[in-house]
């Protein structure tokens, strides 16, 4: 058999034709295994150029080769097309409800309390300060005497202060973290920058706004020429960096054994002037107990509590919220959550 | 303490422009925080008026006795009105609320029909007036103290503002209208008279005459004084101005006597005490119990006397317990004519411990604690004596004293000291200004050294930073301006601190959610969970919040599981919590901590002494999984939390450390005995972890299978950092044993015996299928183990030899054979 020019353009216009008709890939698989493979018009006519007259072989052989890639071009364009069109397809079909919760992944949080203990550690070290710690159920005469409060003092009755028996063992649960301080500057030389988070505790029945197991933070700075006015633009810094840069606060004068001058610091946050803790100017008495030299060096101590910041903070209006572990209240505050 | 604003401009010039929130900060702005100001009289209108009691009908047939009352309250006709109080006569001085008058509540009088007849007006109380709580009836006015029809209002003073101004501690002078009036005069930079400058005190000459007075303890006090007076009218009225004011300030018009003793306390600070004269010796001791056993003192309660107690006796009886309350025998009644004053500079610690003892907090304990003005035992008791003469128509006796007032010293004082210590701008001049007004002399020797002579009231001020608080207070804190140091170089967390950080949020990121759990515990609870020896041995509190949980905790997880329990209790299905916390165990032996004064710097060995009697407090990460870590959901069921989970957990926390741990199978309450692991770091527990006991879980109502860990972060060392391994490139050979092992063998030690038999070329090691439905006591335990050299590609022949090496230590050490 023998085929002709006419043969060839015939075949290549059915190709085309089946080609353009192709509606998908499936269809376009068989047009070229109809139209390309190794049985089709075009293959054979291929395969019979070798016998052929060489006269008549160059310029059929044109004819063939043109054709073939005709074809094939248009079979590669028609495949791109299919492809695409298959791909828009699947992945309109793999299209999924992408607000279906995920609460197969567990979802814990860090209770706030740390989060803001975290807050202001960095804080304050980044102005240079040391954390330190120290035991909750701490020696009377660090959490009192040495602190300028003493024996009859008010603040020293079973209405105040938790006591441990027997009573000559002479361990209280620590009022305040002031004792941090006391070992901080009985044991270590000035200048001393520290910052003392932790729990404490008083005799106070739990409400609203009370705890009788409650969290401070404490600072203190022991260094030469320390001045209330070094003790106000720290408050004022660590104030703003908790509520917000535009954050006022002003000292009012009060009374504590340990400071003198001693005042309490307030904050106006939305619209009203708030409490947040005492503060004042090392009481040399204070200073002298622990072996630093007053004539040398100055410091100022404040202590806020951090319940009551968080409260402010984040509107929190129960303290029992706080305090009773309720994976509800952890978990709104997330991992990060400030 | 409540003081009426009338009184303080009696000796401050307070503006009459001024605004009650500029006075509020103007004590806010010298310490005195504001509890609260009333403004007497603001909801008040009259027409009230003063009447007199005409007639009294009293109208029978109705459930309480009601009385239809004629008054004249100076108009043409008498005014009749229905009563239903009956502490008044005929003849007697009421107050009047007539028509068209308002009372506090917005209550509108007005003529109407009750009990069938019209009443015209009302007869005032107290409380109706909003003036005191006093409701049990009307007012009685004294007799002659105005005329009829004369205006109630300003007759009672109503129109007042009375301010609770809280005092400070260390401000006990301010507990008077003396001091208040001072600071607000000081802080407005108005002018101040003193009153205590106004007493005349030169007809009460120390004539020795009348009741005397020895002291016994000299310690209890630095001065005394008693002056007597005789012929005193019992039956004299308080006049109103004295009762109102008494009142305002909080306190009840009781006998003119007693109203003098707290008119004058209240005037000037000096806590007074009338004895009757006639019912007590001639001479007064002051003395400590010792072994005096009771007194009943004037709230009527019979007392049982410590012998420490401070007391002013006669020769036979306890009159008073000093300082703090007076005794009923020798109160002032209706029938007193001589009195016996007694004013006194008690020593405050006295007076607070007495207090203290009797639970009992007087007006006069409050002032002698905080430590009143020495100076004013004279003129107080000269003042109310004067008044005594002058109300009561007394005569002067005589007076006895014992000591001599005792004043803070004269300080040396650089003025320049109050800039370099309050980092402001401040002159000489305004710094003697500001130490003037609150009292002190100051004499400039020199620009750097003045002479500072503090006023009688304030014993307090003894160092320099006490005057520096005065000043700053007078300039005002806000001229201190803000300046900021910055600290230390090197600032860091510390090791530890990090850890605790890392942990808490290792967990948190893991879907546990953190908890701060009081550490109180009930004995009875941690015993019921299992709790023995050592992990059992807590402090007790003395006064603890509630008898339930006097104990302080020895362990996390009796706190997690009541916390669990509560979180069940409130709907939450799947719990899991942490807590990273300190826990107490009373099993050292602590050193009794010497009393150590603090008059100097304790040396080495005595601070060595107060640290060791104070018990190492270790810190823990302890956690409770209740459920699930995650929730069911609608893309299918959260994985089950078992004991696996919670050991897993809790090996995940010590490598995060940096600690390598071993693990065994432990018995340890409250994990299920066969179901909790202890890890031990260089042969210490450090953790223990797995599912808790059944009985646990079943009396706590908690999801079965429910489990914990607990990890004791304080026992984990700080490892050197990480040597970084060199990684070999060459393909690794990777060898699978399955061997079957009697089941009471545990994993871990068939794990060794592999590693061990392996030879030095195992990489890794996995454990990746374990079955125990062999039957006959014996499992199967299918490790994958990796081979890998550094060198060379290992050829199959050597890898297999490695492998039949392993087995064979399998063999020797467990027992374990190759499974076919």
């Amino acid at each position: 058999m023998s085929l002709t020019v006419a043969d060839v353009s015939s075949a290549t216009r059915s190709a085309l034709d089946a080609i353009v008709m192709a509606k998908d890939l499936a269809q376009l698989k068989l047009v070229k295994i109809e139209h390309l493979g190794d049985k089709s018009n075009l293959s054979k006519a291929s395969q019979a150029l070798g016998k052929i007259a060489p006269e008549q072989k160059a310029q059929f052989g044109k004819v063939v080769g043109a054709a073939k890639a005709e074809v094939t071009a248009a079979f590669d364009a028609r495949l791109v097309v299919l492809e695409s069109e298959r791909d828009a397809k699947v992945l309109a079909e793999e299209r999924v409800d992408v607000t279906l919760p995920a609460t197969k992944m567990p979802k814990g949080g860090l209770h706030p309390l740390t989060i803001l203990t975290n807050e202001i550690s960095d804080l304050f070290i980044g102005l240079g300060y040391r954390v330190a710690e120290g035991p909750e159920l701490e020696a009377e005469w660090l959490n009192f005497d040495a602190l300028n409060i003493p024996a009859d003092h008010p603040a020293r009755t079973m209405q105040d202060t938790f006591f441990i028996e027997p009573l000559e063992s002479r361990l209280v649960l620590r009022t305040h973290t002031s004792p941090v301080q006391i070992r901080t500057m009985l044991e270590d030389q000035p200048p001393i920058y520290v910052i003392c988070p932790g729990r404490t505790y008083r005799a106070d029945e739990l409400d609203a706004t009370h705890t009788p197991v409650f969290s401070q933070v404490e600072g203190l700075v022991i260094d030469r020429g320390i001045t209330m006015a070094d003790l106000k633009g720290t408050l004022d810094y660590f104030a703003q960096s908790i509520f917000g840069p535009d954050v006022k606060t002003r000292l009012r004068p009060s009374f504590f054994p340990f400071t003198e001058p001693s005042a309490e610091v307030d904050f106006f946050f939305n619209g009203r002037w708030i409490e947040w803790g005492g503060c004042g100017m090392v009481n040399p008495k204070v200073l002298e107990v622990c072996g630093i030299d007053t004539s040398e060096f100055s410091g100022f101590a404040f202590g806020m509590g951090l319940e009551r910041t968080l409260m402010v903070r984040h509107g929190i209006t129960d303290m029992h919220d706080i305090v009773e572990g309720d994976i509800r209240f952890t978990r709104s505050f997330g991992v990060g959550g400030r | 303490m409540k003081i009426p604003l009338s009184w303080i401009r009696e000796f401050a010039d307070v503006p009459e422009e001024i605004s009650l929130a500029e006075i509020e900060l103007a004590f806010v702005n010298v310490g005195f925080e504001i509890e609260s100001i009333e403004v007497q009289g603001a909801d008040l209108e009259g027409p009230l008026t003063v009447a007199r009691v005409e007639s009294i009908e009293e109208l029978t047939g109705n459930k309480k006795p009601i009385r239809f009352v004629g008054l004249d309250c100076g108009e043409d006709s008498a005014r009749f009105v229905i009563c239903g109080a009956t502490n008044f006569a005929v003849g007697d001085l009421v107050v009047a609320a007539l028509p068209g008058a308002v009372l506090p509540g917005n209550f509108a009088i007005s003529a109407r029909e009750t009990y069938g007849r019209t009443s015209n007006g009302m007869i005032c109380s107290a409380r109706e007036l909003g003036i005191s709580d006093e409701h049990s009836g009307i007012i009685v006015l004294p007799a002659d103290c105005a005329k009829v029809g004369a205006d109630a209002i300003a007759l009672l003073e109503i129109n007042d503002v009375i301010i609770d101004a809280a005092v400070n501690p260390d401000r006990g002078y301010a507990l008077s209208i003396r001091g208040l009036a001072r600071e607000l005069a000081a802080s407005l930079g108005v002018k101040f008279d003193d009153p205590a400058l106004k007493v005349d005190l030169s007809k009460f000459d120390k004539n020795k005459a009348g009741i005397q007075i020895e002291v016994e303890d000299p310690s209890a006090l630095s001065v005394v004084y008693i002056r007597t007076i005789s012929e005193f009218n019992p039956g004299a009225p308080t006049p109103l101005w004295m009762s109102r004011r008494i009142e305002k300030s909080g306190m009840r018009s009781i006998s003119l006597a007693v109203d003098i003793t707290n008119y004058v306390m209240l005037e000037l600070g000096q806590p007074l005490h009338a004895f009757d004269g006639s019912k007590i010796d001639t001479l007064l001791t002051i003395r400590r119990a010792g072994q005096t056993k009771k007194i009943k003192t004037l709230d009527n309660q019979e007392r049982n006397l410590d012998p420490e107690d401070l007391l002013v006796a006669d020769k036979s009886t306890a009159l008073a317990l000093a300082g703090v309350m007076g005794g009923s025998s020798s109160e002032v009644t209706q029938s007193t004519s001589t009195i016996a004053l007694e004013a006194a500079r008690f020593d405050p610690i006295t007076i607070a411990k007495g207090s203290r003892r009797h639970k009992l907090s007087s007006e006069a304990s409050r002032r002698l604690e905080r430590g009143v003005d020495p100076s004013l035992a004279e003129i107080s008791s000269g003042r109310a004596i004067a008044l005594m003469i002058e109300l009561g128509g007394a005569t002067y006796v005589g007076t006895s004293t014992f000591g001599e007032p005792e004043f803070a010293p004269i300080l040396s004082f650089d003025p320049n000291f109050v800039a370099r210590y309050l980092g402001i701008q401040v002159s000489l001049s305004e710094v003697e200004e500001k130490l003037r007004v609150v009292g002190c002399e100051v004499v400039r020797e020199t620009d750097t050294n003045w002479e500072i002579s503090p006023p009688t009231w304030r014993a307090d001020l003894l160092l320099a930073p006490d005057l520096v608080e005065e000043v700053a207070r007078m300039i005002g804190y806000e001229r201190i301006p803000s300046t900021l140091p910055t600290g230390k170089k090197g600032a860091a967390l510390s090791a530890m601190q990090y850890r605790k950080r890392g942990v808490a949020n290792f967990l948190a990121d893991n879907g546990f959610s953190e908890v701060y759990n009081y550490p109180f515990v009930n004995p009875n609870f941690v015993a019921e969970l299992g709790f023995v020896g050592d992990r059992a041995k807590s402090f007790r509190i003395a006064n603890p919040m509630s008898e339930e949980f006097p104990d302080l905790r020895t362990h996390l997880l009796p706190g997690l599981l009541l916390t669990a329990v509560r979180n069940q209790g409130r709907g939450a299905k799947d719990i899991a919590i942490f807590e990273i916390g300190t826990v107490f165990r009373n099993t050292e032996k602590l050193e009794i901590q010497k009393v150590v004064g603090t008059d100097r710097v304790p040396d080495v060995e005595t601070r060595r002494g107060i640290y060791a009697s104070v018990p190492n407090q270790p810190l823990h990460v302890g956690a409770v999984v209740a459920g699930k870590l995650g929730s069911d959901s609608w893309n299918g069921k959260a994985e089950e939390f078992t004991w696996v989970e919670s050991i897993g957990f809790a090996r995940m926390i010590i490598e995060s450390t940096g600690n390598l741990a071993t693990v065994i199978s432990s018995d340890f309450a409250p994990w299920h005995p066969g179901r909790c692991a202890e890890f031990q770091v260089n042969g210490r527990a450090v953790a223990h972890a797995g599912e808790l006991h059944p009985r646990v879980i079943s009396a706590l109502g908690l999801p079965e299978r429910s489990c914990a860990f607990v990890v004791v972060l304080g026992a984990l060392d700080f490892p050197a950092s990480v040597k970084s391994p060199s990684l070999v490139t060459m393909p690794a050979a990777i060898q699978d044993i399955s061997l079957v092992v009697d089941e009471s063998i545990a994993a871990a030690t068939v794990e060794t015996a592999l590693k061990a038999g392996a030879g030095d070329l195992l990489e890794s090691i996995t454990l990746f299928d374990r079955y125990d439905k062999l039957g006959e006591g014996k499992v199967s335990l299918a490790f994958t183990l990796v081979f890998r050299a550094a060198d060379r590609t290992l050829t199959a022949e050597e890898v297999s030899q490695y492998r039949e090496s392993a087995a064979a230590a399998a063999l020797k050490e467990c027992g374990a054979t190759v499974r076919v």
